[in-house]
């Protein structure tokens, strides 16, 4: 076997060094009647002769205060502020096999899924990786016939309207989607904004018409204060939380009846998650939103209704209350609880 | 499956999975100037897939009608009449040769090259010079690469490589000459490919190497060369296309004489190569009617041969690089090399 | 020692650019600057240089070369300028428009015709485009009306274009497919759910994200085209003409030559000194305006830089 092969079939060695054992960090200052260090830490790889130096830990601004449950909750309206019917879901069903998985039960991505959404609520569809919950989110604005060989049966209605018998371009103008790794073009962050605004119509608005609708969809997505000084800049310089913030500002700029967000905050830091989740709760007064998630903790902060899917099944649908404390069916109350996924 | 095609596209069918796409948007609600471009874009692809297709089929055409097996076997004649000029032998062993010595030195030192660059690279700006060089010789028109030649060559210090008149004057042309030029053609696929494919190469295979003691000249001759092995064969081979599509070259530095006509006197090898002959791509330049003229026929016949080998190297290179992407990483690639 | 065998190829470059204007001096030290210029007959003074022997009169050595800078330009803009959109609209039609068996097709085709070597692209211009012109494109009234001045074979501006463009279209078209493929889904995905057209998403957002590869295509093409020198000899009739615009729909018949093609048509007189330098000149032109392409490229490309990098 030449040399190579051999090295091929090492394992790669590890770049890193053995990471040190970690010791409990304290923000504090050292006081001459502090018991001695040694008693405090938990682990110490040294043996209790050997005092390791306190380490400080200097924050550049004090620590926000997480809010007590109380104060959280008075942040969500109770939903029987919920407005007119937006969406409606009758008997969805969605399959990407080739025409011979069709008709076999097992192949579908979605089974029969059948939903209301309304103005005014946050809708979180929530379930374990790969089953169909993003699926079912791009059902709704038709994003599924992109992929070739998708195939769609049941009925989707927007205001009424068979989302079928709509041309595509007409429904995603209504329906709007931020999706999981913020896209931004490879545009200034106006021309990024104004896209839609340009594109969507007959003929190309001009820049003094755009440009109070560009600053009020920054400032509805909380971008603008950022950004305001100078919106000519690539949009692809931004950090990852303000690309996002860009997307949805992007996105709701042509004033779409429904948002749908495809786990918008995955990729993003605790920070912006927070920032984005503060959006949602704002944005929900003019639209309807659905929100993907596989983050409970996040599903629980932001949601009104919560529809629980397993394997392409509508497993459990309610509000955020009943699903995450008195949740029906056993398989959510496992998944709620943590039991699998 | 059929059941399924012929099923209702109604929106009342709630039964099964029902129709692949909803109505997409009508054209009425499109602006001019996207009717303008769909309509262009498509004029445009089937005008080019037209103009494919003609020469491709012409080519073809005209090739079978005037290729016969003696022609590629028989030495051209200088003769009055078309029957007895007789064939491209000498043209097209002209061509091998010159691929063999253009190949012969550009290879090495394409090699190189992308070695020192990827594995040493210090100082960062005498990297990025040769790196531009590279890229000017790749950019430079062939006339002016034949010229340097003539230039180079026509050196008393370089008169070994050619012919010299009896008035002390260097000629300057001869199958080295050309050779080597031909070689500063290869040079810039063979670097880009080497160099691209060394730079895919996992770093944590030559950090293995070397903690294993092993010095970098070792690495790199038992590591990292055969691991390259796909990509230097596509880079000759992309060398080589563009070694045998050349004429410029030929005609300034080869002399277009009907036969290859080595230098009198000296060792029969060494007086070949400092001799003078001729190609295909010049054959077929004197054969037209901007050259000698007269014989069109054997210009078609000996285009369909040059453009037969343009297509083999198109395929092994298509080949080369299919294997190289089917395989799945670094180490499996080498295993299908060994 | 890899070092040095590295600094080869720019040992070359520096070389080639001290030979050539060595050997081109002499046309420098002559006429200065204004051989670029045009004045008197191009084709007298080649001839007058082809005659001179060892050691040639200073007059000898006058050159205005203008005519077939002219030509250069000339044949090189009008063949850009006809392969670019239809480059660049193929490729979208390849990507974009076409079905799936045809686009692998299409795409082995492309790729196949992007290394035909350049005199077999001759040998179709000469065998077939030229006498189709001569045939039946040009009208004897059109023969007639230049007949005092140069005279209409067939060969001319107008199968010297075709011929090149259909030459540098293969090349642009296999890059900016490639360069359209690389483009990211995610970007397609976000135009598609922002409710546009296909063809508007499109120009708007894949064709503004190629716009970098599409001038990297456009300045190799027009290397290509610049240094074409046996096309051009074989097609354009070998005429020490300028084409003049304003005869109308004849100008695109008139017979021409380019830099390049100069110096293939003469390249066997390299042993009068005169002719030699005329020609070395040439060379340096070349030279020059194909690295003043790629540094001009780069500059364009400058621009757009700061909205391509991804965060």
């Amino acid at each position: 076997m030449s040399e190579f092969q051999q090295l091929s079939q090492a394992p790669p060695p590890s770049t890193r060094g053995t990471r040190p054992r970690a010791h409990t960090l304290r923000a504090h200052t050292p006081h001459a009647d502090d018991p001695p260090e040694h008693a405090t830490l938990s682990t110490s790889p040294f043996g209790t002769d050997h005092v390791p130096p306190v380490r400080t830990i200097v924050l550049d601004r004090p620590p926000e205060p997480v809010r007590p449950p109380e104060q959280r909750e008075a942040l969500r309206p109770v939903a029987s502020a919920a407005g007119p019917e937006r969406l409606r879901l009758e008997d969805v069903s969605v399959s990407y096999g080739g025409a011979s998985t069709l008709g076999r039960r097992g192949a579908n991505a979605v089974r029969s899924v059948s939903l209301s959404i309304h103005q005014g609520e946050v809708l979180a569809l929530i379930g374990p990786s790969g089953c169909g919950k993003t699926t079912l989110l791009r059902t709704l604005n038709r994003l599924t016939e992109l992929t070739p060989g998708a195939r769609r049966g049941g009925r989707i209605l927007l205001d009424g309207e068979d989302v079928h018998d709509l041309e595509d371009t007409a429904l995603r103008a209504r329906v709007a989607m931020v999706f999981q790794q913020p896209n931004p073009f490879p545009m200034s962050i106006f021309d990024n904004v104004a896209f839609a605004l340009r594109e969507q119509s007959r003929r190309r608005p001009r820049r003094p018409e755009l440009e109070p609708l560009v600053v009020d969809a920054l400032r509805r997505a909380g971008l603008y204060d950022e950004v305001a000084d100078d919106l000519h800049r690539p949009a692809l310089r931004l950090s990852g939380g303000q690309q996002q913030r860009l997307c949805i500002a992007r996105a709701i700029a042509p004033r779409p009846e429904a948002l749908l967000m495809d786990e918008p905050c995955s990729a993003l830091d605790p920070i912006s998650t927070g920032v984005i989740e503060e959006l949602i709760h704002e944005l929900r007064r003019d639209l309807a939103v659905v929100i993907v998630t596989h983050n409970l903790a996040q599903a629980r902060r932001v949601a009104d209704k919560v529809a629980f899917m397993y394997l392409g099944d509508l497993v459990e649908y309610g509000t955020a209350d009943q699903v995450f404390e008195e949740p029906r069916a056993p398989r959510t109350r496992d998944y709620v609880r943590g039991a699998f996924g | 499956m059929s059941t399924l095609v012929s099923h209702p596209i109604s929106a009342a069918d709630r039964s099964g999975i029902g129709p692949r796409r909803g109505r997409g948007s009508s054209m009425r609600t499109w602006r001019w100037s996207d009717r303008l471009l769909l309509l262009a874009a498509w004029a445009a692809g089937l005008t080019l897939c037209a103009i494919a297709a003609a020469i491709v089929l012409y080519m073809g055409y005209r090739g079978i009608q005037y290729l016969s097996p003696e022609l590629i076997f028989s030495r051209p004649q200088a003769s009055l009449t078309q029957a007895g000029s007789g064939g491209f032998l000498d043209p097209l062993l002209g061509t091998m040769l010159l691929t063999v010595i253009g190949v012969a030195i550009a290879a090495p030192l394409a090699i190189c090259s992308a070695l020192w660059i990827v594995e040493y690279g210090r100082p960062s700006w005498l990297a990025r010079v040769v790196e531009s060089g590279i890229e000017i010789v790749a950019g430079t028109p062939d006339i002016v690469i034949a010229f340097f030649g003539l230039a180079i060559f026509q050196l008393h210090l370089l008169s070994f490589a050619s012919e010299t008149a009896e008035g002390g004057g260097v000629t300057g042309r001869s199958f080295l000459a050309a050779g080597a030029m031909m070689s500063l053609i290869a040079l810039p696929p063979i670097f880009v490919t080497v160099r691209d494919g060394l730079q895919t190469v996992p770093s944590h295979m030559r950090e293995a190497a070397f903690a294993l003691g092993k010095t970098r000249i070792a690495t790199i001759r038992r590591v990292l060369l055969p691991g390259v092995r796909s990509n230097i064969a596509t880079g000759v081979t992309l060398g080589v296309s563009r070694i045998i599509a050349d004429t410029a070259i030929v005609i300034v530095l080869l002399g277009s004489t009907l036969r290859i006509s080595p230098q009198p006197g000296g060792a029969p090898v060494l007086g070949v190569l400092k001799g003078l002959g001729s190609t295909l791509t010049s054959y077929i330049y004197e054969n037209s009617p901007a050259g000698e003229g007269g014989a069109p026929q054997k210009a078609y016949a000996a285009a369909f041969v040059l453009m037969l080998f343009v297509l083999a190297l198109n395929l092994v290179v298509e080949r080369i690089s299919r294997a190289q992407a089917r395989s799945s990483g670094f180490v499996t690639a080498v295993e299908g090399i060994v | 020692m890899l070092g040095a065998v590295a600094l080869f190829a720019c040992l070359c470059v520096l070389a080639m650019i001290a030979l050539v204007a060595q050997r081109a001096w002499p046309i420098f030290a002559h006429n200065g600057l204004s051989w670029l210029g045009s004045g008197g007959s191009l084709k007298a003074q080649i001839e007058t240089m082809l005659a001179t022997s060892a050691h040639p009169p200073a007059s000898a050595f006058y050159f205005r070369a203008w005519p077939i800078i002219y030509g250069t330009l000339l044949i090189t803009a009008l063949a850009v300028l006809l392969a670019l959109p239809l480059s660049v609209l193929s490729a979208v039609f390849i990507v974009e428009l076409a079905p799936l068996r045809m686009r692998r097709v299409t795409v082995r085709v492309v790729r196949l015709l992007a290394s035909v070597p350049s005199v077999v692209w001759g040998l179709i211009g000469i065998l077939v485009l030229v006498p189709f012109f001569d045939n039946h494109i040009i009208s004897p009234s059109e023969r007639t009306s230049v007949e005092g001045t140069v005279q209409l074979t067939g060969a001319g501006l107008a199968p010297a274009v075709l011929v090149l463009a259909v030459m540098i279209t293969p090349i642009m078209v296999a890059l900016t497919c490639d360069a359209l493929g690389a483009v990211p889904p995610a970007w397609r995905e976000g135009a598609a759910a922002l409710g546009v057209n296909r063809m508007r998403a499109i120009r708007a957002v894949t064709l503004r994200a190629v716009r970098p590869a599409i001038v990297a295509a456009t300045v190799l093409a027009t290397a290509r085209a610049l240094g074409e020198a046996i096309v051009i000899s074989m097609v354009s009739g070998s005429n020490f003409f300028a084409p003049r615009p304003s005869d109308g729909l004849t100008f695109l018949f008139e017979p021409l030559r380019s830099l390049a093609s100069t110096i293939v048509d003469y390249h066997e007189g390299t042993s009068a000194p005169a002719l030699s330098a005329a020609l070395y000149a040439c060379a340096l032109l070349l030279l020059f305006s194909a690295f003043a392409l790629s540094v001009g490229g780069y500059l364009i490309k400058l621009p757009m830089r700061k909205y391509q990098t991804r965060g």
